[in-house]
């Protein structure tokens, strides 16, 4: 008991210095809860099917992303205890010589960390019950659900998986000191406040050329990221990622040295008033933390690359979902199986669509207007003809699994311009003899376009079509959720008019549709009745019984699909990107406080060789302010090129559509990193002040 | 000659009403420009307290203390700051280095925080290193000095700004018998040569016999005074201060 009270008094003694250290854990129980729990409060939502998949999808990967968060937290969290621990070395020392064993002083510990684990589980538990409720207004808000069936929830399993986990990590504390303990002798905890500077002593030589060395390592791997994206397989991104962090470390090994020793050749700066105390401390400071350095500056990359963009990604969905769906819906059906026609199959794929849904009793009168045409193919015009000589090996290195018997798909020019101006996408025109590839997915685009800029002539039957222009036409036959028309061929009427039924063989017809309604309720209701069509047995087993399906998509289903798949990505951005700059900025707050006593000291000799306060408050704040800026700054410059290869990756627009979501991640870095910032400041500035 | 410290009916308590001690006592004598004065007493008789109070670490409960004609015991914020930062120069028994610099940047630092300029800073702290010979460790850190260079350092720091008054606490309290002897040399080239005024405290009677004069402290009050006259051998005057130290009572034998 009486060491349960020591206990008790420690942790209000040193609560001041401990109010980091417990808000962190506090934030990070309430977050684990907050996002563990969304299983239970989605799960009160009306939500349609397809956003019912997302959801599920969601929660399931949230739960993968959950395990990463944990070991983040945990390492967070037996770190910081482990720091904690160590600046309290003196009043072990204490016990010591008064007679308590190690097993006591571990059991104190034991009880510091068990009364910190409850209240921090207690609280945290408690902000994340009410901040789910918000995140349940967040939820539905972005799947666009009603919000009427809204009850409180208390997610049980959420809770029970919080305090698992994070009782687990708390065991792991435990252990590690008790472990810390057992190590320690009682001279060494006397001599623990006399920790003094020593053999930390780098030639700032080695310094210089060491910041060389990282910088060029550094720039060789952003420029392989940013501006050779392409070219990156998995294992030359891997060799990125290495390089990155190896050149991060070696940045904060060499980084302060090499300050010091530029800023020393300019006299007139170092000299002048605290400035070279402060250069000295941060160099202190950096060197004795170049692993954590490292470690929470790749933290922030990571926070501000996921945050930017996976916000908008949300964003860049969205925009294009406006270009790539512009009709209520896309009916899909193979034609012309070959064979017998008392075969059932063989006979539906003779049928249009249009004749098909009418066989089928499909109400016409839902549908507004539509437009149906027919795309063919030609079993000689493959791959073969579209790539040839140098480009052809170029092509089967990059893509060692083509088919190269894979026939192109051939589309009348006039049936094209008939859907596209259906879609309001631009017409195109050819003339005779020539010939012209849509195409609007980047990588293949580019492959086509070297193609075109080949003059690469092509032959269908006996005539043979030049290339209209050097580069791909933008457009698409079928919606989705992003450009992902791979290319086809748009040749002149003639040609189709020449060859249909012999050389050209019709593959599957197309056909696009309006909805009869303007208003997006009745939109929403004719939708309802379409997919009982497409779901009725009858209709179903007709169509599934003859193996010719007509195949669709609406513009509603694609749209509540892509705003799910951008929600579940923000959302997880979201849980990753606080829990890192968290953890991040947590470690950096415990690593300066947990010096505090070693500059307390440092600080006092100014105070008596006659520096202002003020002064010395300032010296302080650029030291605290270069110590945090320094890895937040790194991260950035990191993440512009993060940024910019997860942009030339997802074929984003970055100046477009990253505005918003990097003002949103600035404001938010701010707001959770200013607070640390001010809250170690503050904790500083305190604790150098005490006399 | 010019006085540089008077200390008038200076009291200092400590504790609060009905449960105080008088650390000093109606303590007053003064100090002229270029005397190297002594201060000895055995453990708490309030030596400290005393040079504390001159050095405006502490403040005084009565009395008033002043350095060059102004009354220190009224100034308060920054300009207490700028004046220890000017008129005073400290050496402590620790040192007190800063451990990130090295020792020439340590030396450095107290004209920089007096915004004195580069090129003079240079020319200064080369000028004292060689007076007291720790050219060979300016570059050096703490950690790689010995006590008796890091105290020699810390001596540089403290005389670099030429302040009215050099104020040590115990300067030998941490060095062995060859430092201290290495140390007190060079507070004597100081006094001597630069003509700098120092006030020391200490309990050591080998240290004290380099002081022109010594003043003797016990329980708060000034118990005697001692002049080294002129000519007269250190190893003289070094007896003379044994005997007021056996005179004191038992109290101090234990230092000897």
């Amino acid at each position: 008991m009486m060491l349960f009270k020591l206990s008790l008094k420690n942790i209000k003694k040193s609560f001041k210095d401990y109010v980091i250290y417990f808000m962190t854990l506090i934030l990070g129980v309430a977050i684990f809860y907050v996002f563990n729990a969304m299983d239970s409060q989605t799960a009160m939502m009306r939500l349609s099917q397809s956003t019912k998949e997302i959801v599920e999808l969601m929660i399931y990967m949230l739960t993968g992303v959950s395990v990463v968060v944990a070991l983040i937290l945990g390492f967070l969290i037996v770190y910081a205890s482990n720091f904690l621990i160590r600046r309290r070395k003196k009043e072990f020392g204490i016990y010591m010589t008064l007679g308590m064993g190690k097993r006591e002083i571990s059991r104190i510990l034991l009880g510091e960390t068990i009364l910190i684990g409850l209240l921090s589980l207690a609280a945290g538990i408690g902000i994340g019950v009410f901040a789910s409720q918000f995140m349940s207004i967040l939820v539905a808000k972005m799947f666009e659900t009603d919000m009427s069936a809204y009850t409180f929830i208390f997610s049980r399993q959420a809770a029970v998986k919080t305090v698992a986990c994070f009782g687990i990590m708390y065991l792991i504390v435990i252990i590690f000191n008790v472990f810390t303990i057992s190590r320690y002798k009682l001279i060494d905890l006397f001599h623990a406040c006399r920790k003094n500077e020593k053999g930390r002593l780098k030639s700032s030589g080695l310094a210089v050329v060491l910041f060389a060395v990282s910088c060029a390592v550094l720039a060789y791997a952003y420029i392989q990221v940013a501006f050779h994206t392409q070219e990156l397989d998995q294992q030359k991104t891997m060799l990125m990622i290495v390089l990155g962090c190896v050149g991060t470390f070696l940045m904060f090994w060499s980084l302060s040295g090499f300050l010091l020793k530029l800023l020393q050749r300019i006299g007139k700066f170092y000299h002048r008033g605290l400035n070279a105390f402060v250069l000295r401390q941060v160099n202190s400071n950096i060197n004795t933390a170049v692993f954590s350095m490292t470690i929470i500056c790749l933290l922030f990359f990571v926070t501000i690359t996921v945050l930017s963009t996976g916000l908008s990604l949300n964003h860049a969905f969205r925009q294009e979902l406006t270009r790539n769906c512009p009709v209520d819906m896309n009916l899909v059906k193979t034609m012309d199986v070959p064979g017998s026609t008392d075969d059932p199959a063989v006979a539906a794929s003779l049928l249009t669509v249009e004749e098909s849904m009418k066989n089928l009793d499909f109400d016409f009168s839902l549908l507004q207007d539509w437009v149906e045409i027919t795309v063919y193919t030609d079993e000689t015009f493959t791959w073969n003809q579209v790539f040839r000589g140098e480009m052809k090996e170029e092509v089967e290195k990059k893509f060692p699994r083509i088919r190269w018997d894979g026939c192109q798909s051939i589309v009348g020019v006039s049936e094209y311009n008939k859907l596209a101006s259906y879609y309001g996408m631009p017409v195109c025109e050819l003339s005779e003899g020539e010939y012209q590839v849509v195409c609007d997915f980047s990588s293949m685009e580019r492959l086509f376009n070297r193609s075109l800029a080949d003059n690469t002539p092509v032959t269908i039957g006996e005539t043979t079509l030049l290339p209209r222009e050097t580069v791909c036409a933008d457009g698409f036959l079928l919606m989705n959720i992003q450009n992902s028309n791979l290319g086809f061929y748009l040749v002149p009427d003639s040609v189709i008019a020449e060859y249909a039924g012999t050389v050209l063989s019709r593959e599957e017809n197309i056909l696009a549709a309006n909805y009869a309604a303007e208003k997006k309720q009745e939109k929403k209701e004719i939708e309802e009745r379409v997919k009982a069509w497409m779901n009725d047995d009858a209709v179903w087993r007709n169509m599934a019984g003859s193996g010719i399906a007509v195949d669709g998509l609406t513009k509603i289903y694609i749209y509540d699909s892509a705003v799910g798949l951008s929600s579940v990505i923000t959302f997880i951005a979201i849980y990753l990107g606080i829990v890192f700059l968290i953890a991040g900025a947590a470690l950096l707050a415990l690593k300066e406080l947990s010096e505090s006593t070693v500059n307390k000291e440092r600080y006092a000799i100014l105070d008596k060789i006659g520096v202002d306060e003020k002064q010395k408050h300032q010296a302080l704040l650029w030291q605290m302010g270069i110590f945090f800026g320094l890895p937040m700054l790194l991260a950035m410059i990191h993440a512009v090129f993060g940024i910019l290869y997860a942009s030339n990756l997802l074929n984003m627009y970055a100046e477009k559509d990253m505005r918003s979501s990097l003002v949103f991640t600035g404001a938010f870095l701010i707001f959770v990193y200013g607070g640390y910032f001010l809250a170690t400041y503050m904790g500083s500035r305190r604790i150098i002040d005490e006399k | 000659m010019e006085q540089i410290l008077e200390v008038r009916d200076v009291e200092k308590y400590y504790g609060s009403k009905g449960n105080f001690t008088k650390a000093l006592d109606d303590i007053s004598f003064s100090v002229d420009a270029g005397e190297f004065v002594g201060i000895m007493g055995a453990s708490g008789s309030g030596k400290t307290t005393l040079l504390n109070c001159i050095s405006t670490i502490d403040r005084v409960t009565c009395g008033n203390i002043l350095v060059s004609g102004k009354d220190v015991t009224v100034l308060k914020g920054n300009r207490l700051n700028k004046f220890r930062r000017e008129e005073l120069g400290f050496v402590f028994q620790d040192f007190n280095l800063l451990d990130t610099m090295t020792a020439y940047e340590n030396i450095a630092l107290a004209l920089s925080i007096q915004k004195v300029p580069v090129r003079e800073i240079e020319k200064r702290v080369e000028e004292i290193a060689e007076k007291l010979d720790i050219e060979d460790v300016l570059k050096k850190y703490p950690y790689q000095m010995s006590g008796g260079q890091k105290q020699r350092v810390a001596s540089a720091r403290a005389v670099i700004g030429n302040p009215k008054l050099i104020l040590a606490d115990e300067p030998t309290g941490a060095l062995d018998s060859r430092a201290s002897r290495m140390l007190l040399k060079s507070f004597e080239y100081l006094n001597e040569s630069m003509k700098a005024t120092i006030l020391m405290v200490t309990h050591d009677a080998f240290t004290a016999s380099y002081a022109s004069r010594i003043l003797f402290i016990k329980d708060g009050k000034l118990f005697s005074e001692l002049r080294r006259e002129k000519e007269e051998s250190r190893k003289l005057f070094f007896e003379k201060i044994i005997d007021v130290v056996s005179l004191l009572g038992g109290e101090l034998n234990d230092v000897i």
